[in-house]
């Protein structure tokens, strides 16, 4: 990865006024989760879990490239945590997530010399068959569950082991102080020089080839980075759920993520988390009032938000930010 | 050897199945540009409106063959419905937008459906095993070769002819195939293209509830059917090249045999090899094994 990553650090006070605000939001959701109703602190937690998945999905959109199989390296990061909690006698959750991270990534790495060369539909459907295959090991292998899946082992953090409900807020507290840390780090990478280069990707490939850049490498840099991501979001909604299933790794999955991207846009990161937030708040009351009718409620949201808000809830949070009045450079 | 046999059968057959589900697929492909994942649904109707239909009309003691040509029937009014409403209703809307953001349209029509289907049919499942029993079996050597299984292999191959000899050799088959190639030329030269798309999509999608009608004998026709076919269907269409009805015969071919071959000597590879063999495909034929490399466009 050669890809320099010097950072522009012009305009410095429009960009700490949104790590203000970033920060300012993910404070008030750490204190007040306490006193909040459990079921909207498990919902939190899956929704910011599930958007790390989606912050990949929206490095690679911008390149403009959909992948229909992240649920591949959702899933690598969810079993890794499964699978050493079964395993080993390991327990920390930074252990066992940085392991799980380190597999998606390497998987990321590998298989991107065969998808960084893919485009449009044929990238998609590539990304589609590696998740695949990997459902299909799943599904069928004795060992790793087969079709039921398996437990995961109750994590401990830094020594500090809680039950009950101090468990799922320690949980939450951990998804949101990653979340805080990879919505940095993601936001430092759109405004590097490889970050930038997504949209000339999208647009015009050849002449950035031109100009000496490579493309491909620039893609497998975003695809790694996105692995990574995805993978940290398995293990996290792995610790949040307490089990495992092949279902993480099915089409249907990946189809979920693409939908959360859609309906938050790429145009920023806070919107990864608000769209994830706000889908799993749709499902939850839709499952809730319409049981047996909530894919209709979830696939009309699609519908209408690809028809009249195309690019998703994102472009509602900029537009306000535009009537905010002008910073003088 | 009569494992080898027992391969080469079971394989045809479900590459006959595979074929009849794809050909709407790529069909749909080819000529309108977009990967349709409704097609699930259709495929989900067709096998519930088929396993309906079979289950009143065997229960009156009609005449057997009624009870086929009606399964067929039933399945393909539904297809024809849906897919005009799809069609009319909002595919209309998304046209020249990107190939991907069509998918993901599709994808919201195919969550949509799947909640449609319970609510008319509810979550039970339903049993249509009577054209399997009425179509009897026979034995060659040591293997029982089902009288079904072999009637869908006769229908892939009159589907396959019937679509070549649409295609190369009917005026209007002909014209189809200049709006494959370029929609505006076409235009251009006063095909009414908007006609020619309502009409693939609509027989697209008769053939999808077709193929869900054929399988509903013998499968358990219940809810969740259309979301594991059209996985399949697009390994299918991909191996052979998206929008080549030839390709989709030959993906039908490999997968099945492939399946075939894994389910008799390695079952656990059973799901695995079949997208194995997409990857590896589209490793080396990014565009599928019968579509021209497109060069890239500056």
């Amino acid at each position: 990865m050669a890809c320099s990553l010097r950072l522009n650090l012009g305009r410095f006070d429009m960009w700490s006024r949104t790590h203000f605000s970033g920060a300012l939001a993910f404070l008030a959701a750490a204190v007040t989760a306490p006193a909040l109703p459990a079921w909207l602190v498990s919902l939190a937690t899956i929704a910011f879990a599930n958007a790390f998945v989606v912050l990949g999905l929206v490095i690679l959109w911008r390149a403009g490239l959909v992948p229909f199989g992240q649920a591949l390296f959702y899933a690598i990061g969810a079993y890794s945590v499964a699978l050493i909690g079964r395993y080993t006698g390991l327990r920390d959750a930074f252990l066992m997530l940085a392991v799980a991270a380190a597999s998606a990534g390497i998987v990321a790495f590998l298989g991107g010399y065969l998808l960084a060369r893919y485009r449009d539909i044929f990238f998609a459907m590539l990304s589609l068959a590696m998740s695949m295959i990997l459902y299909g090991v799943l599904v069928k292998t004795q060992t790793l569950g087969s079709t039921d899946g398996f437990h995961v082992e109750t994590p401990t953090f830094l020594g500090y082991a809680p039950r009950g409900q101090a468990l799922n807020l320690a949980i939450f507290w951990l998804v949101l102080g990653l979340s805080a840390v990879a919505a940095l780090l993601v936001r430092l990478y759109f405004r590097s020089v490889a970050g930038m280069l997504a949209v000339p990707v999208r647009d015009n490939e050849i002449r950035l080839e031109f100009l000496g850049i490579s493309v491909t490498r620039l893609i497998h840099l975003k695809l790694v980075i996105s692995g990574v991501l995805a993978g940290t979001g398995g293990a996290l909604a792995a610790f949040a759920i307490a089990h495992v299933d092949p279902n993480m790794a099915y089409w249907t999955t990946s189809g979920g993520f693409v939908f959360v991207t859609i309906l938050a846009g790429t145009s920023s990161v806070a919107a990864a988390f608000v769209g994830s937030f706000v889908f799993e708040l749709v499902r939850s009351i839709a499952v809730d009032i319409l049981p047996g009718a909530w894919q209709i409620i979830l696939g009309s949201v699609l519908l209408l938000t690809i028809l009249f808000l195309p690019e998703g809830l994102g472009s509602v949070l900029s537009r306000f930010k535009r009537r905010a009045p002008a910073v003088a450079p | 050897m009569l494992t080898a046999f027992a391969i080469l059968a079971d394989g045809l057959v479900y590459g006959a199945y595979l074929f009849i589900v794809a050909i709407g697929l790529t069909l749909i492909f080819g000529v309108m540009k977009i990967l349709n994942v409704a097609h699930g649904s259709f495929y989900a109707f067709g096998a519930y409106g088929a396993a309906a239909a079979v289950g009143v009309y065997f229960d009156k003691g009609w005449p057997v063959a009624g009870g086929f040509l009606l399964m067929a029937l039933a399945a393909m009014l539904i297809g024809l419905a849906i897919g005009l409403v799809l069609e009319r209703g909002i595919l209309r809307i998304v046209y020249g937008k990107d190939e991907v953001v069509v998918v993901l349209v599709t994808y919201a029509a195919f969550l949509i459906l799947e909640d449609v289907l319970v609510l008319v049919w509810g979550t039970d499942s339903y049993p249509a095993y009577q054209p399997l029993a009425a179509a009897g079996s026979f034995d060659v050597g040591a293997l029982v070769l089902s009288g079904y299984d072999m009637g869908l292999i006769v229908l892939a191959v009159a589907l396959a002819a019937a679509s070549h000899w649409a295609l190369k050799y009917t005026r209007h088959g002909r014209l189809l195939t200049v709006v494959m190639f370029d929609q505006e030329t076409a235009a251009a030269f006063g095909i009414n293209v908007t006609v020619v798309f309502t009409l693939t999509f609509v027989l697209g999608a008769m053939l999808g509830a077709l193929g869900g009608a054929v399988m509903a004998p013998k499968i358990s026709v219940t809810p969740g059917i259309g979301v594991e076919v059209i996985v399949l269907a697009f390994a299918v269409v991909v191996i052979g090249g998206l929008g080549s009805i030839e390709g989709a015969l030959i993906g039908a071919l490999i997968v099945g045999l492939c399946r075939a071959a894994a389910v008799h000597l390695v079952p656990q590879l059973e799901l695995f090899v079949i997208y194995a063999v997409m990857a590896v495909v589209l490793v080396f034929r990014p565009y599928g094994l019968l579509t021209q490399a497109q060069p890239r466009k500056i």
